[in-house]
């Protein structure tokens, strides 16, 4: 294979997995949500490599756009504090770090064990999955779950606003008038 | 590029994630390990979508972003929701429901 392909693809996956580790060992949580960040966008530069651009492209601007946005906004919100560092439960970090090896060793023996072999992915055609063909397909074949993920985001939107309404002693009690507060500059 | 590539790669992905979702109190950070996680299973069904040359596998991620993207916006008012009851974000104070 070309060695710049070879650059290419050893870089981005580099990325994709110090981005990925950057992520859980930082104390701070705006500093994840930044390697998090780098870690879409290198992943959706992976979908365009897989020849799925409209999925590209919804990627880093859902994902790395409006999500992080949200994340952001709630760690400023919430003020990044600090957990202190002692683990509550003794070992929990061991064994965590056992389970966690136990489970991709597993991974790695069913691929191991797997009875077909791989072959190279084959180059996608550009009128495979361009936004024309998905949107033929989501419209026509997938109709139904596209409703039903409208009601999804309906239910969540509300469910969001509910949950974050504030309710509490500071809210006027009932009966009293409320005067009219003027703007304060 | 080979398979395996991408098989790797999503497998590393999923397993950081899961170290992030049992290792960290933050809940914050716990939530982005979520994503993380949802990425990799994003990235094997694009990656096979273009080994069977069937289209879709891309249609379901899109649905698995937009389910994604509720269960943020409701993870992170549930967050603020507790916040306020316990001034706190810290995972191990959520223990009000334990026997």
């Amino acid at each position: 294979m070309d060695i710049g392909v070879l650059l290419v693809y050893g870089i981005l996956g580099l990325t994709v997995i110090v981005s990925a580790i950057g992520l859980i060992v930082s104390r701070n949580a705006l500093y994840s949500a930044l390697f998090l960040v780098v870690n879409f966008v290198a992943v959706g530069l992976l979908y365009l490599a897989l020849g799925a651009p409209f999925i590209a492209f919804a990627q880093v601007t859902v994902y790395a756009g409006s999500i992080m946005v949200l994340f952001i906004f709630v760690i400023m919100l919430l003020g990044a504090e600090n957990l202190p560092l002692t683990e509550p439960l003794r070992g929990q970090r061991a064994l965590g770090i056992l389970l966690v090896v136990i489970f991709l060793a597993e991974i790695v023996l069913y691929y191991l064990l797997r009875t077909t072999p791989l072959q190279a992915i084959p180059l996608t055609p550009q009128s495979l999955a361009s936004p024309a063909e998905i949107g033929m397909i989501l419209f026509n074949r997938y109709l139904l779950p596209f409703e039903v993920t409208a009601f999804i985001l309906l239910g969540a939107t509300i469910g969001a606003i509910v949950l974050s309404k504030h309710e509490g002693p500071t809210r006027p009690k009932p009966g009293i008038q409320k005067p009219e507060t003027p703007v304060e500059g | 590029m080979p398979m395996s590539y991408y098989l790797i790669l999503s497998a590393a992905m999923f397993a950081i994630g899961v170290l992030g979702v049992i290792l960290r109190r933050n809940p914050l950070v716990v939530f982005m390990s979520l994503e993380l996680m949802f990425n990799a299973a994003n990235l094997l069904f694009v990656a096979f979508s273009a080994y069977h040359q069937i289209l879709d596998g891309n249609l379901f991620v899109f649905f698995v972003m937009t389910t994604a993207a509720a269960e943020v916006a409701v993870g992170l008012a549930l967050m603020v929701a507790i916040f306020r009851a316990k001034h706190t974000i810290d995972l191990d104070e959520m223990n009000m429901l334990k026997g």
